[in-house]
């Protein structure tokens, strides 16, 4: 199913992309395109081709492993887009880590106190949460933590006079590596925004989702069996909270880290993120179109994936099975 | 961002109904939702914001486009509750003007999605076979996409403006509706009434829309209400890029891309227009939640 | 169960890891400590740093400081002085030019600078295709000098090495701007070590003799290039290290500059220069304009084949007004299409004053009393010369309003919008030009010569006067300073009777810095160098 899917969204992605208006030999030249720089520049680029022909290579060279190169920087997409993606992945990792801690932790003590006023708290905060424009979010907590309080930086992946030099390129991960401590924490404080912005959306999800999922289990008879037997309250919420909580955030897990590698643009263009959604929105409006092409193809196969390995998950951990071994 | 967010499938409301006797369905399930506190609540924030939508400029002593340079940039005042924008343009009214365009926006794009997706989906679910192949083929790949990326080389394509972002919307919602409607099809087809039409030999058209269309219905409606509000996220999203509305129309998202630049010297100016979005959206998921309550108890899983 | 349990351990260990990371908050006394390092916050990364490929400013900003050019512009204006050529002569009616170069500077990959090295550069750019068969476009060596070899209107016949030091150029035509030329940044020398080695790569890695080396780059967030210890000026440059850091809105990088995070920043917003000044810690720089911003009539239209509807139009439009609203008082209104500082400049020419009423007289006797509908082209990006394009066209739109002129603004996305406005699907449209070498030539040949108002046009007023055709090819060849001021001077004349345009402002973009940043001056090519640039605390 892959495979089809793959070649379908390579023909959309390359025939939208070629229906833009502009070519990217203006793009580049801008008010300087006049006609022979543009014939020229056109003519380097291979794009006087048919474009049946033009996407028939497009076709060969992804199959032997070559992502074309990006027009504007000349460099291959497949050399260029692994720090972009690694950014966006370390932001989403974090936004996901957030949602799932404090979405579990919500959507629980609302279960816990069902029908209470913390209960109504969290739901409210939740129904807010899911509603909110992430760009605003973002730009709100711009002004008041970075501007107004300036605890945190409002921009960018690290400070620039860090001496640091990306490995793989996740800094989080770099920065163990090298044992470099200064830039782990600089990493973190330039992560936090970002990440709380992004992760507002699956957090409120979450904690949606546990709650409902925690009061079926609190009508269930081991729980008013266990209670009876006097086990601690807080112990049982928590272990079998956590247990059923797990089948619902490997869904939205799967569902929003897609979502959140393709959607990120807005976090990433208000905190100045370099990654990938930036990337593939300014190739888009620079016509670089082997970027855009491959570039959404790449993405796509990570979001198709992740959702396979989602539901392969799935199969392993079948919450009937769970229940029969208790 | 993640544009597709506010789908919950696994919702819970806050209040629960009883059941009670019943004379007609939809009576019942009126008088559910009037008793149902959040759907309540979200239905009064829709309707409050297509009240002021609609009365807008009996309302305002100011147009949402009336310049003036000495008024740039004030704070919130008597005279301008919200402030007044770069432009010395009152805010208060951009803001309800920016209303009608985003309900509208967000309207023509979800209603757009559903009669796509809904054609789509009956024919997949209904024939089956190869066209059920191709047209799921066409769901998945476009679920595959990225979905604000799509939209925003849609829009590339066929140019930035407001209409041209609502088609890009429409068509990235065609497959949650072209889906829905597709396993709800699957499911009726195997309804004993069905299936007994079909042994008396009624004609194809007829049991469409006899017997499945009318029994389909209400996820739809579940799912469009929560689709307006992931529909007005998407249209201030685009906005806010530069895709969507163009100036001077007093769109939200647009208005909160102005502001970037006065961050520092005038917040106001990104506050409103960014409360108008979130309290619209809320709106209509509380709505959308309330319906799932009350219709389609089946949605709660 | 295992897998969960390892895993919320996991969870919970980052989380706690990360707030106590969070908790030791402070200063990373770790950053830096590589002696001056100085931070530029600029709007966007560099697509590739060889200047000859290139034709954007955020790669010159760069390579500007990695590599020289033959002659320069002097610090603080576009006159030219010497550089790597110490002095020169021009001999055959200005056909031949010979320079001398300087003798003891080397390339940072310790090659010798000499008159081989200029030569291959110039044969680079000349033979656009390769032996490789690979095709490079160098786009400004093609637009300045005609094209390349083999080409029709190419102008340099010949580039000589005469001995070591010395290097011959042999013109076709004599060209007015030649000296100019040879001082833009992608004129700039290459090592033709590190092109012969790997010209892919030079894009990525340039070395050549300038006062700073290339040193790495972050795609997409920053370029770091290190002091030249052996740069051939003594003394220079005073910094040790430039980052250049992209962080994409102004607001955010005033943020950035605000909180200590940047030391220098490009594209202020012109609202935000007043913070600026308000502020100890920050200094607030402009850059003295060598732009104009323009709205451009197409006189293919209806009604704007009418003269005077043009001029009712220059009357309709508040210059101050625009400036005071969009520019912050930063930007001086434009009568002429060339900026005031560049050598040429009418200056006795009469603005048309912003008088509606004599808008509507102007209009009446055209026949337009009623007015008419206009589609009215408006840039999505923010430009050099023009901050927001969209919002200066409302301001016009609603002065055209009061004399009956309906505008509908039209502003799709940035390159199809060159095109639309080059193909002249517009009645009105903005735009605006950063001049490149300093020379009248390069703004009133061309924007308004009727050599560029054929489709795809540059001048997108397609105005087609032979009279000022015929001035503007006159002074392209003349190459006497004196002679081609006074050709200039009338064609401005001529350019304000026809009034193809209404030419708006002007801009002086405002920058701003840390106050402990000296000697900073802001060049009007655009970019800087940062040479003599200090850090003080």
């Amino acid at each position: 199913m892959l495979i089809p899917v793959l070649i379908g969204m390579s023909i959309i992605t390359f025939f939208i992309v070629h229906a833009i208006p502009g070519s990217p030999a203006k793009a580049i030249l801008g008010e300087r395109a006049t006609p022979e720089a543009v014939e020229r520049l056109e003519k380097s680029m291979g794009l006087n081709d048919p474009l049946y022909i033009q996407y028939f290579r497009y076709l060969g060279n992804i199959l032997q492993g070559d992502l074309g190169t990006s027009v504007k920087t000349g460099r291959p997409v497949l050399e260029e887009i692994g720090p972009y993606l690694a950014a966006t992945f370390e932001l989403a990792l974090f936004a996901m880590l957030i949602a799932i801690f404090f979405g579990v932790n919500l959507g629980i003590i609302s279960a816990w106190r069902h029908n209470s006023t913390v209960d109504y708290g969290s739901m409210v905060i939740a129904l807010i949460g899911v509603s909110m424009p992430v760009f605003w979010l973002g730009l709100m907590e711009q002004w008041i933590f970075a501007q107004e309080l300036d605890w945190l930086p409002s921009n960018g992946r690290m400070d620039p006079r860090m001496f640091f030099e990306p490995i793989t390129h996740f800094y989080f991960l770099d920065a163990l590596i090298q044992g470099n401590f200064y830039a782990l924490q600089d990493a973190f404080n330039h992560i936090l925004l970002p990440a709380v912005a992004l992760g507002t959306i699956p957090m409120a999800i979450i904690a949606r989702m546990t709650r409902s999922s925690m009061l079926e289990v609190m009508r269930s008879d081991y729980i008013r069996t266990a209670r009876a037997k006097g086990v601690g309250e807080t112990l049982i919420i928590y272990k079998h909270a956590l247990k059923n909580a797990f089948i619902p955030i490997v869904t939205v897990f799967g569902l929003q880290m897609g979502l959140l590698l393709g959607g990120a643009i807005l976090t990433e263009t208000i905190f100045s993120w370099p990654g990938v959604g930036r990337y593939l929105y300014d190739a888009i409006h620079s016509r670089d179109y082997a970027v855009v092409q491959s570039g959404i193809l790449v993405v796509a196969t990570i979001f198709v994936v992740i959702n396979l390995i989602v539901d392969l998950l799935y199969a392993y951990i079948d919450p009937r099975i769970q229940y029969g071994k208790e | 961002m993640s544009m597709n967010a506010p789908t919950m499938p696994n919702q819970e409301s806050v209040t629960e109904t009883k059941p009670e006797q019943m004379d007609s369905p939809f009576r019942d399930s009126m008088r559910a939702l009037l008793r149902h506190r959040s759907a309540m609540i979200g239905g009064g924030i829709i309707l409050f914001f297509i009240l002021i939508a609609l009365i807008a400029p009996l309302l305002l002593p100011f147009g949402y486009n009336q310049i003036d340079a000495d008024a740039r940039l004030q704070a919130p005042s008597a005279e301008h509750w919200f402030g007044t924008d770069d432009f010395g343009r009152d805010i208060f009214a951009r803001v309800i003007y920016g209303a009608r365009i985003s309900l509208w926006v967000g309207f023509f794009a979800i209603t757009g999605s559903i009669v796509v997706g809904s054609v789509l989906g009956l024919i997949a679910g209904f024939y089956g076979g190869w066209r059920d192949t191709l047209i799921s083929r066409f769901f998945d790949i476009l679920l595959a996409f990225p979905a604000i990326l799509l939209a925003i080389a849609i829009v590339a394509m066929l140019g930035p403006g407001l209409e041209n972002a609502m088609y890009a919307i429409a068509i990235i919602n065609v497959p949650t509706f072209g889906r829905l409607m597709r396993s709800r099809v699957l499911a009726v087809k195997q309804e004993d009434y069905v299936l007994a039409a079909r042994a008396i030999g009624m004609k194809n058209s007829r049991i469409l829309f006899r017997h499945i269309l009318p029994n389909s219905w209400t996820p739809i409606m579940v799912q469009g209400t929560l689709g307006f509000a992931t529909a007005v996220l998407e249209a201030a999203a685009l906005g806010f890029i530069g895709m969507g509305a163009q100036p001077p129309e007093p769109e939200w998202g647009k208005m909160l891309s102005d502001s970037r630049a006065f961050i520092q010297s005038a917040p106001w100016t990104m506050v409103f227009p960014g409360l108008a979005i979130m309290l619209t959206v809320l709106g209509f998921n509380l709505l959308g939640d309330g319906l799932r309550d009350v219709l389609d108890p089946r949605m709660k899983q | 169960m295992k897998i969960h349990k390892s895993l919320w351990i996991a969870i919970g260990f980052v989380l706690v890891l990360s707030t106590v990371l969070a908790g030791c908050g402070g200063g990373g006394s770790n950053a830096g400590g590589q002696g001056k390092t100085l931070i530029y916050g600029r709007g966007a990364d560099s697509p590739k740093l060889d200047p000859a490929l290139v034709t954007d400013g955020e790669s010159f900003r760069v390579t500007e400081n990695v590599m020289e050019t033959l002659v320069d512009y002097e610090k603080d204006s576009m006159d030219v002085r010497p550089a790597l050529a110490t002095k020169w002569e021009t001999s055959d009616g200005g056909k031949t030019w010979t320079f001398h170069l300087r003798k003891d500077v080397k390339f940072h990959d310790g090659t010798d600078f000499n008159a081989e090295a200029v030569v291959f550069n110039f044969e680079r750019w000349m033979n656009q295709e390769h032996k490789s068969g690979k095709k490079d476009d160098f786009t400004y060596y093609a637009s300045m000098f005609g094209g390349f070899k083999g080409d029709e209107g190419h102008l340099i016949e010949s580039v000589k090495a005469v001995d070591d030091y010395t290097v011959e150029f042999k013109l076709k035509e004599p060209q007015g701007p030649f000296l100019q030329n040879l001082a833009m940044s992608p004129f700039a020398i290459a090592s033709p070590k590190a092109v012969k080695e790997d010209p892919g790569k030079f894009a990525q890695h340039p070395v050549g003799t300038g006062p700073f080396k290339f040193k790495s780059w972050k795609k997409g967030d920053s370029i770091t290039i290190v002091k030249n210890e052996d740069y051939w000026q003594k003394g220079l440059p005073k910094l040790d290290q430039v980052i250049f850091k992209s962080i994409p809105d102004n607001s955010a990088r005033l943020t950035a500059l605000q909180s200590g995070d940047i030391d220098v920043m490009d594209g202020l917003n012109p609202d935000d220069a007043k913070t600026v000044e308000q502020n100890d810690k920050l200094q607030l720089f402009k850059r003295p304009p060598n732009n104009v911003g323009y709205l451009a009539f197409n006189m293919e239209e209806k009604p704007f084949d009418d003269k005077k509807v043009r001029q009712a139009i220059n009357h309709a439009v508040n210059k101050e007004g625009l400036i005071k609203s969009f520019y912050a008082d930063l930007a001086e209104p434009a009568k002429n299409p060339m900026p005031p500082s560049m050598w040429g400049y009418n200056d006795e020419i009469e603005p048309y004053e912003y008088n509606l009423e004599k808008a509507k007289k102007l209009l009446k006797e055209a026949g337009y009393e009623d007015g008419f509908e206009v589609e009215f082209y408006a840039m999505p990006e923010p430009r050099p010369y023009m901050p927001d394009g969209k919002k200066i066209a409302e301001y016009i739109q609603a002065d055209l309003k009061k004399i009956g002129i309906k505008a509908k603004i039209v502003s799709p996305e940035w390159q199809s919008y060159l095109e639309a406005t080059e193909e002249g699907k517009h009645d009105m449209a903005l735009l605006g030009w950063t001049g490149d070498n300093g020379d009248p030539d390069n703004f009133l040949y061309v924007l308004l010569d009727k050599d560029n108002a054929r489709i795809p046009a540059q001048n997108i007023a397609f105005y087609k006067s032979d009279k000022l055709h015929d001035i503007l090819i006159k002074a392209q060849r003349e190459t006497d300073k004196a002679k081609r001021t006074e050709l200039y001077k009338e064609a401005q004349e001529i350019i304000r009777e026809d009034a193809p345009w209404v030419p708006l402002v002007h801009a002086t973009p405002p920058l701003a810095a840390q106050s402990y940043v000296k000697n900073y001056v802001p060049h009007p090519k655009g970019s800087d160098s940062l040479a003599e640039v200090d850090i003080q605390k």
